[in-house]
């Protein structure tokens, strides 16, 4: 089996999930200049609603197909989650849309903490599988091999990225946050709702992180009420790796700290003798973060980009 | 004529300062209507009070008889007017287009979900704005600017850029804080002919200028603000022959 190439799709596909759930910081900081810490909450009640859609449907329905049965998952996620973040953004943030900056930072820890706790009334404290209900293939390309749903979180990864490009160059509403992000006052005098386009910000990003939380419990197999916690960590390195504020530096942010984990993991027994060994893959995210924020604190791309998408 | 803008008793403090005293007055509709006053003399203040920036402390707004006083910013945009500001502030990494479209917004409905099914209504509004948005451009002289950003034009281009921005959104009335600083005498005779222009097609102005031969020769009226008061309205030849107006302001210059 080729190592590399093996270590490549792994990078690739974990930074894609990475990339979605950093967009939703990005996007939020780009508009705002806050730190929303609950977004990593936010993708953890995206995969535990799919799941549990998904484990009802497998169990009451079983001959369903499992796309349908993913796709239901997905459809009662995404609507979900954006009704959090729109709740979230309206309770916790907007009336100290004003405030220092550090009081919002401090709700936004407190909200995720609440949404933990909230998580693990609902689900429990145990891992939740993700059921077999997903197409099992798996090829072989030059000694590597890639599943059926890593092929999917590819895709649909470009599909979003793509997507998520032509509405803020684009659209109405993308050039009325661009806008807004530039200048809130200006926009506003513009005629342009500034509330509701923040609204909308967290919703999109909300929508992005549902679909980051089923994809990243479908390629691990398992979801968990504190998964949210390390995934919105290391999405918030990838940001500021990238710069943020600038959703095209979460994009590659977020694929290269992927990249950085997968081949850290890879390589890391080889490197250091067999001393660590692959568990101390979540190491590199923060070294990244760290190394970032004392070398280049504004990101590869440079920050407050949201307008240069 | 009608009274298209009513401003009635408005005051505003900041702390101690007086900035607004029981400002009272009255923009006809089809005129020119000029703001006059030293620096700090409170022109800008009343502007961002008009526009919603601040809360007023008393005193009613009304525009077409509808209360402005109490809106936010794009709600008094969205009731019919739109602003301009003394130091630009374009959105500079947008394109000329990009700020005039945005300056559409108020005028547009399409939301994401039209843009992600490519629904009819939402393309024909989006080329309707694109088209409306170029005319603008190619009326205040600038469309050959269209895809440059906004920040990398010259800076009387980004003056007419405000303009158009705020024309975009088809305002009743129009309030210019001092479209014609920093421009040379060609581009202020540019400038000159199209606010007559905008008059003659039925657009009223309100128009804050420091070039005193500029405001003389423009505006139907105006009206001279000093600390916070209005010390005189009228037509330029009774302002400029008004005592406290000279002492105030003019100086010798107008005599």
């Amino acid at each position: 089996m080729d190592i590399f190439l093996q270590q490549l799709i792994n990078g690739l596909v974990l930074g894609s999930v990475y990339a979605l759930v950093a967009l939703g910081y990005t996007m939020v900081y780009g508009i705002i200049e806050l730190i929303n810490f609950a977004h990593g909450e936010v993708t953890m009640m995206g995969a535990l609603v799919a799941l549990s859609v998904i484990g009802a449907l497998a169990l009451g329905m079983p001959g369903l197909p499992g796309v349908l049965i993913l796709a239901a998952g997905l459809a009662l996620a995404i609507p979900v989650c954006v009704a959090l973040g729109l709740l979230i953004e309206r309770v916790a943030y907007r009336p100290l849309r004003n405030a220092p900056r550090l009081a919002p930072l401090i709700t936004a820890i407190g909200v995720s903490i609440v949404l933990q706790n909230l998580a693990m009334l609902i689900w429990g404290k145990q891992y939740i599988s993700f059921p077999p209900v997903l197409p099992q293939g798996r090829y072989e390309i030059l000694g590597a091999h890639i599943t059926d749903v890593q092929i999917a979180i590819l895709v649909l990864t470009v599909l979003i990225m793509l997507g998520l490009i032509l509405m803020v160059q684009r659209t109405r509403l993308g050039r009325a946050m661009r806008a807004t992000a530039q200048s809130r006052q200006v926009a506003s005098l513009m005629g342009v709702d500034v509330n509701r386009v923040i609204a909308s910000t967290f919703a999109i990003g909300s929508a992005l992180a549902a679909v980051a939380g089923v994809m990243v419990s479908a390629y691990y197999g398992l979801a968990h009420y504190y998964m949210g916690f390390m995934l919105g960590l290391k999405a918030f390195s990838a940001a500021v790796l990238g710069g943020i504020g600038n959703l095209g530096g979460a994009m590659l942010g977020g694929l290269l700290l992927g990249l950085i984990e997968s081949f850290g993991a890879g390589y890391i027994g080889d490197l250091t003798g067999g001393f660590l060994g692959s568990h101390y893959q979540d190491v590199f995210a923060f070294f990244v973060l760290i190394a970032v924020l004392v070398f280049r604190p504004s990101g590869l791309l440079g920050a407050r980009g949201i307008e240069r998408a | 004529m009608s009274a298209l803008l009513a401003v009635s008793g408005v005051s505003k403090a900041f702390g101690g300062l007086q900035a607004l005293s029981d400002i009272s007055l009255q923009v006809n509709a089809g005129e020119i209507f000029g703001l006059i006053g030293p620096n700090g003399a409170g022109k800008t203040t009343l502007f961002n009070a008009l526009t919603g920036l601040y809360t007023i402390d008393r005193g009613e707004v009304r525009l077409n008889g509808t209360r402005l006083d109490g809106c936010k910013p794009h709600q008094v945009l969205k009731a019919g007017l739109a602003r301009t500001f003394q130091n630009i502030r374009l959105f500079a990494e947008m394109t000329a287009l990009e700020n005039v479209l945005v300056g559409r917004h108020a005028r547009t409905h399409s939301g994401v979900l039209g843009a992600v099914l490519r629904l009819p209504a939402t393309r024909r509004e989006e080329a309707d704005s694109r088209a409306r948005a170029m005319a603008l451009l190619e009326r205040v002289g600038i469309a050959g600017h269209a895809r440059r950003l906004a920040r990398n034009l010259p800076y009387g281009d980004q003056r007419r850029l405000e303009i158009a921005r705020a024309l975009a959104s088809e305002p009743a009335l129009l309030a210019l804080d001092e479209p014609a600083a920093g421009m040379n005498p060609a581009e202020r005779a540019a400038l000159r002919d199209l606010l007559l222009q905008l008059q003659h097609e039925g657009l009223t102005l309100l128009l804050i200028e420091h070039d005193v031969k500029l405001v003389m020769g423009l505006c139907d009226r105006l009206a001279v603000l000093d600390y916070g008061i209005k010390i005189a309205e009228g037509t330029p030849e009774v302002v400029s022959r008004d005592p406290s107006v000279i002492a105030a302001y003019l100086g010798d210059e107008a005599l």
